[in-house]
């Protein structure tokens, strides 16, 4: 199986039309996986078939039990978050949204007044679309623990592959937590860039983060035609880069009409849809070189 | 006032109101622009101007390799499996540690102390007269984008007008941008990712208790799926700025639009009038 994720450092620059696409026109048996998990998009254009939501427990939280405590203070003391509150009665607890569950003072309390308990943070969806099954999630809004939940979907979206060629991950924003759990452990990043000063600076970040994993890296510059200097810049970048250029979209207002009509762009005759066929012909070649020096290395 | 501008999805424009939010106002009084997009700040491309750079900090476990008789107390009570320990020697993954310090507290031998190791960097300009930048930086491979965005907001603690750049998503570095300020401008624009994501922003605000206003950009006037969620939600329109090409060019340059329209500058103001009245009746 061939893991690929398309991401981007800057956020809007087109990641999930582009896996929308690339679902479309790539050959083969897919799975995906939306692991922008805290603004998941992807199912708004797979039509998804809900098959099974499975609870996602992040890290725990300290909870305070108020008849054992005798308000020491030693718990807001050994916390280094903040996370433990003195109330206007002089009671202590916990705020939830600064405890990242390291459990300190549990450890400290003298009275044992202090317990973990598991949180539920989210849910993890399984479904099926016409084009393979799809994994996303539901993060509670204001959660921590989004680079925990991408691991878990990865994890749900692997376990669907089976049979399957390919899985193709529709990636968060940034170069932070959620990107690095993104990275970890697949074959292929596809940067979807823009022709703007804010993509290029974000393109760079994104590339020397992904050099610490073992990837091959594919680029594809979004709506190419809204600035013709700094499309040339990023295609000077990636040639030096060893970045494999997969081809320019132009801007083309049918990509957001199909969106807001909730209809794949792809099936329109359009020229953005023309140029993700020629992209997602180019990627499937690349990937077909990586399948086959996978199996020679396997029969060697 | 600290106001704060975030969108859920990205790319949606929350760097293109700051810039320009912060850019009008600095012509009439002195105003703080705090990048807390640490993964991925772009708003000092928009001011380039001569930087301070201060390191950011974060806490860190030191082991005494002679103390140590790796008796595994410490990964044992580690959360975050930062610690691993061996019979001859201990790996620590500085990257999963979150500084809890509780290795420290629970080590028998006293070999644990407690050290700094850099994360990220928070860069200080003053681009133009009225307007001072701080730029909340995480470093790449690091993933403590909270701790950054704490810090820049640090610096920023105290002065009457914080304007604040939001990172996408609506998780922990959302949160710490978020939490304790007086309005929330959502920037969307009018498509079904739009309106998810703004409708989980949205949700952020209202666990936080931040009064929110929405700005619709890129609009080509086929807006009512945002305006239906705002009415059913209670939360005002405050602006739709119309989809141009112009628009676009200038901004993928690096330009900041008010210095080039002039009548952006009108615009922006009387946004920034809306906002300050509603932040202040916390409306």
């Amino acid at each position: 199986m061939i893991q690929v994720a398309v991401l981007s450092g800057k956020g809007g620059t087109g990641k999930t039309v582009v896996t929308g696409a690339l679902a479309e026109f790539l050959p083969g048996k897919k799975v995906f996986a939306d692991c922008d998990v805290e603004a998941a998009n992807l199912a708004l254009i797979l039509s998804p078939r809900e098959r099974a939501r499975i609870p996602f427990f992040g890290l725990k939280k300290a909870t305070i039990e108020k008849k054992s405590c005798v308000a020491c203070g030693l718990c807001a003391h050994a916390c280094r978050f903040g996370a433990i509150r003195n109330g206007i009665d002089g009671s202590f607890y916990v705020d939830p949204v600064r405890c990242e569950g390291c459990g300190v003072c549990a450890g400290v309390c003298p009275e044992r007044a202090i317990v973990l308990l598991k949180k539920q943070d989210g849910e993890i969806i399984c479904a099926d679309t016409d084009l393979g099954p799809l994994v996303y999630a539901e993060l509670s809004p204001g959660s921590g623990n989004s680079g925990l939940l991408v691991h878990e979907v990865k994890k749900e979206a692997q376990k669907e592959v089976r049979d399957h060629d390919l899985l193709l991950i529709d990636g968060p924003p940034g170069i932070g937590c959620p990107v690095i759990s993104t990275m970890s452990g697949i074959d292929t990043v596809v940067i979807v860039t823009e022709p703007s000063i804010a993509a290029m600076h974000d393109l760079k970040r994104l590339v020397m983060v992904s050099r610490g994993f073992s990837l091959s890296l594919c680029a594809i510059i979004n709506r190419a035609d809204l600035h013709g200097g700094y499309a040339q810049t990023i295609e000077r970048f990636c040639a030096d880069e060893g970045i494999s250029l997969l081809g320019k979209v132009p801007f083309d207002p049918t990509v957001q009409d199909a969106v807001s009509k909730g209809v794949p762009v792809t099936r329109f005759g359009c020229p953005a849809t023309i140029a993700f066929r020629e992209i997602a012909a180019n990627l499937s070649g690349i990937l077909g070189e990586k399948a086959s020096d996978r199996l020679k290395g396997r029969n060697e | 006032m600290r106001v704060v501008v975030a969108s859920g999805k990205g790319g949606t424009g929350k760097t293109l109101v700051a810039a320009n939010l912060a850019a009008v106002v600095a012509c009439l009084r002195d105003v703080v622009l705090v990048d807390c997009d640490v993964e991925e700040p772009n708003l000092h491309l928009f001011f380039p101007s001569e930087k301070k750079l201060l390191p950011v900090l974060a806490d860190v476990p030191v082991f005494d390799t002679v103390r140590c008789d790796h008796c595994g107390e410490c990964a044992r009570t580690c959360q975050y499996g930062a610690i691993v320990v061996l019979s001859q020697k201990n790996l620590f993954f500085p990257e999963m540690c979150h500084g809890c310090g509780g290795c420290e507290i629970v080590c028998p031998q006293g070999a644990i102390t407690m050290g700094k190791r850099e994360v990220g960097r928070i860069e200080f300009s003053r681009p133009r007269a009225g307007l001072t930048l701080v730029s909340g930086v995480l470093n790449e491979r690091e993933v403590a984008a909270p701790r950054v965005i704490r810090e820049a907001l640090r610096y920023a603690a105290g002065h009457p007008l914080v304007i604040c750049d939001a990172p996408p998503g609506t998780a922990c570095p959302l949160v710490e941008t978020l939490e304790g300020a007086d309005f929330c401008i959502l920037v969307t624009e009018p498509t079904p990712f739009g309106l998810h994501d703004l409708s989980l922003a949205a949700g952020v605000a209202g666990v936080l208790g931040v009064p929110a206003g929405v700005v619709i950009n890129r609009s080509i006037g086929e807006d009512e799926i945002i305006w239906r969620f705002c009415r059913s939600e209670n939360i005002p329109v405050l602006w739709t700025i119309p989809f141009e090409k112009r628009i676009a060019e200038l901004a993928n340059g690096g330009k900041v639009l008010t210095d080039e329209i002039p009548e952006m500058k009108e615009l922006f103001l009387r946004l920034f009038a809306e906002v300050r009245h509603r932040g202040e009746a916390g409306l």
